[in-house]
C-alpha cells in the first residue's frame, strides 16, 4: 500500500562556484497516514535538506516524492503551492512575523488561502485554544519565550487543515522542560487530528519520546529506518549506536536524580582515570587490600580536549580512617580524586 | 536691516524647498521601491533569482549614483524643459532631484527587505505563498522599520540636492543663500537661510525616527 509520503532514490546535490555536495544520496522512504516518524543524524548529515525535499522547498536532483500517490515533481508553480498548504512545517527558530500579533500570525495560511478575514480569525481563537495560548492573542512575538513562539508556530501551521506536519529540529531551540511539553502538543495533534508528523531531529531522546518510526541519516545516506522500538534496542550500524548512546537525555536525568539520593550522608569521591592508570585494576585492587566495599554510583568515559578520560563516581566506607587511606592509595596510584557532596556532572 | 520682504522671501524659500523636498521623495520611492523590490527578488539569494534583470537594474543605479548631482542637473536639463517647460525654478528640480533619488531610495530599498530572516520567507512559501504574497505581506511588512529610516535618510539628503539646485537658479532655501550669500556677499540672508536648511532636516530626522520605533512590534 502507498503510504502518505513515499520517497523513492531520491538525491539532491548542491553546485557551488567551486565545489558540487552531494547533500542525499538514493534516499528511499515511505511514511504512513498517521505516523510520527523521525529523521534523525548528526548536524551536516542533510536531514534539513531532506525535510525540504519533502515539500519542495528543495527540488531534488533525482528521484522522486509522492504525497498520497502525487508526485510534486509533476505539478505546476501553482498546483505545487496549492499542494504545500496540506504540509505544513514548523522551524527550529520558530519563523514568525515579528511585527504582526500572535492572532495576525496564525492567520497568515488562511489569509494566503483566500479565506475571509471573519473566518479566518474564528479558526485562529480555536488554535489559540488548543495551544493554550488564548490570552497571549494581542501579544506580538518578540513578548513572548521560546516555547510560546514554538506553540504559535504549530498554531499556525495546522490552520489550514493540513494532512502532514514536518517540524524541522522544532525542539533545538527550547530548554529539556519546554521540549517535552511541545512533544506532548505535536502527540496531542496526531492522535486527535491523525495528522501525520515527520520530525527531524538531532536528538535520540525527542525520537524516542513520541516517535513510531525513525530513519538515520549519516553523511548524506540512509543508514538505517524502521520501528524506533527495533533500532533502539537493536541497532544494526555504527551511526545508530552513536545516536543511542550519545541521546541519553531522559534517562540520564532519572539516574542522576537517583544518585543524589545514594550519595546523601556518604563520603563520595569522583576519580578521573588518566591514560596510563587504566593499566592497573585500581578499584578491585583496592577492594582487596582494605577488605571493604565500595560502591560505583557513577562510571563514564568523556571527551576531553579529543581523549577519552574514565571518570567514576564512588562511594566509600563510613569509616573515616579508611576514607582517607582510600583516597590516598587512589593518589598514589595517579588518579584524580576529589570530594564531591552534591552531584558534580 | 531685516525687512518684511526678506520674511516672506525666506518663508517661500521653506515652502519650495518642501515642496521640492516631499514631491521628489515621493516620485523617487514610485520608482525606487518597485526598483528595490526587483533587485531583492531578482538577486541570486532572492526569492525568483534573474541574473538579467538584477544586472541591469544594479548598472542603472549605480551609473546614476556616480553621477555628481549638480552634474545630473545640467544634464537632464532638455529632459526637465520637455517635461515641465522650463529649466529653472523650485518645479523644474523636481525633475533630476527625481532621477538622482530613484536609484539611491531603490539601493535603501534593497538593504532593508535583504534584512528581513530569511527563515520567515521560508516559512511563507511553505505555506504556499507566491512571489507577490510574499512581497507584499513578509518582506514589506517585517521590513517596515528600516524601510521608515530609509525615508527618513532619503528625505535628508533629497533636502541637501534640492539646496546645491540653488546654483543654477533651483528655487527655495538654496536659491536664496546662493544669490544673496554668494552673489551679494549678504552673510546674515545666507546664515538664516542655512538655520533654516538645518532646522528641516532636524524636523524630518526626529519624526522619522519617532514614528519608525513606534511602529516596530520588535523590542517592547
Amino acid at each position: 500500500m502507498a503510504g502518505m509520503i513515499e520517497v523513492r532514490n531520491l538525491s539532491k546535490t548542491f553546485v557551488t562556484k567551486d565545489a558540487k555536495v552531494e547533500a542525499l544520496q538514493d534516499i528511499s522512504l515511505s511514511i504512513q497516514a498517521g505516523d510520527i516518524y523521525g529523521i534523525i543524524g548528526m548536524s551536516g548529515a542533510g536531514k534539513s535538506t531532506l525535510v525540504r525535499c519533502l515539500n519542495f522547498l528543495e527540488r531534488p536532483t533525482a528521484g522522486t516524492v509522492e504525497i498520497e500517490g502525487e508526485d510534486l515533481g509533476s505539478l505546476s508553480e501553482k498546483e505545487l503551492r496549492m499542494k504545500r498548504r496540506e504540509i505544513a512545517m514548523i522551524f527550529q527558530h520558530f519563523n514568525l512575523l515579528m511585527q504582526k500579533n500572535v492572532i495576525d500570525n496564525i492567520c497568515f495560511p488562511l489569509d494566503i488561502a483566500g479565506i475571509p478575514k471573519k473566518d479566518a480569525r474564528k479558526r485562529a481563537e480555536e488554535l489559540l485554544e488548543i495551544v493554550g495560548l488564548t490570552e497571549k492573542a494581542k501579544s506580538y512575538p518578540s513578548q513572548l519565550s521560546g516555547g510560546q513562539k514554538q506553540r504559535v508556530a504549530i498554531a499556525r501551521a495546522l490552520a489550514a487543515n493540513p494532512k502532514i506536519l514536518l517540524c524541522d529540529e522544532a525542539t533545538s531551540a527550547l530548554d529539556p522542560q519546554t521540549t517535552q511539553s511541545i512533544l506532548q502538543l505535536l502527540k496531542q495533534i496526531n492522535r486527535e487530528y491523525g495528522i501525520t508528523i515527520v520530525i527531524i531531529t538531532h536528538e535520540m531522546a525527542v525520537v524516542r519520546e513520541i516517535c513510531s518510526h525513525v530513519a538515520i541519516i549519516g553523511d548524506g545516506h540512509l543508514v538505517e529506518q524502521g520501528r524506533v522500538l527495533d533500532i533502539f534496542s537493536h541497532p544494526k550500524t555504527a551511526e545508530a549506536k552513536e545516536l543511542i548512546v550519545k541521546g541519553g537525555g531522559e534517562e540520564h536525568r532519572t539516574l542522576e536524580s537517583h544518585q543524589k539520593e545514594l550519595m546523601k550522608g556518604k563520603c563520595c569521591v569522583r576519580i578521573v582515570f588518566s591514560d596510563n592508570s587504566s593499566f592497573e585494576p585500581v578499584i578491585a585492587n583496592m577492594v582487596l587490600k582494605f577488605g571493604q566495599p565500595i560502591n560505583i554510583l557513577k562510571a563514564d568515559t568523556k571527551n576531553v580536549e579529543g581523549i577519552a578520560r574514565g571518570e567514576m563516581i564512588l562511594s566509600l566506607p563510613d569509616d573515616k580512617e579508611i576514607q582517607e587511606s582510600m583516597k590516598s592509595y587512589l593518589l598514589e596510584r595517579g588518579l584524580a580524586v576529589e570530594e564531591v557532596d552534591g552531584y558534580v556532572d | 536691516m531685516w525687512t518684511n520682504e526678506l520674511t516672506v522671501m525666506m518663508a517661500e524659500g521653506v515652502r519650495d524647498t518642501l515642496l521640492m523636498t516631499l514631491v521628489s521623495t515621493l516620485f523617487g520611492y514610485i520608482i525606487g521601491l518597485p526598483m528595490g523590490i526587483a533587485l531583492t527578488v531578482t538577486d541570486q539569494t532572492g526569492i525568483k533569482p534573474n541574473a538579467l534583470i538584477y544586472k541591469i537594474l544594479d548598472v542603472i543605479a549605480n551609473i546614476v549614483r556616480s553621477i555628481p548631482f549638480l552634474i545630473l542637473l545640467i544634464l537632464v536639463m532638455p529632459l526637465t524643459k520637455a517635461i515641465v517647460g522650463k529649466s529653472y525654478g523650485s518645479v523644474a528640480t523636481i525633475v533630476p532631484l527625481t532621477i538622482a533619488a530613484a536609484p539611491f531610495i531603490g539601493r535603501m530599498i534593497e538593504s532593508s527587505l535583504k534584512e528581513v530572516d530569511h527563515g520567515v520567507i521560508e516559512a511563507a512559501q511553505s505555506m504556499g505563498a507566491g512571489t507577490f504574497t510574499i512581497i507584499w505581506k513578509v518582506l514589506l511588512v517585517e521590513a517596515r522599520t528600516s524601510i521608515l529610516v530609509g525615508v527618513t535618510i532619503a528625505i535628508g539628503t533629497i533636502l541637501g540636492y534640492s539646496a546645491m539646485a540653488g546654483v543654477v537658479g533651483g528655487g527655495g532655501l538654496g536659491d536664496i543663500a546662493m544669490r544673496y550669500g554668494y552673489y551679494r556677499y549678504e552673510t546674515l540672508i545666507m546664515i538664516v537661510a542655512v538655520v533654516l536648511l538645518v532646522i528641516l532636516v532636524q524636523i524630518f530626522q526626529t519624526l522619522g525616527m519617532r514614528l519608525s520605533v513606534k511602529l516596530d512590534r520588535r523590542k517592547r
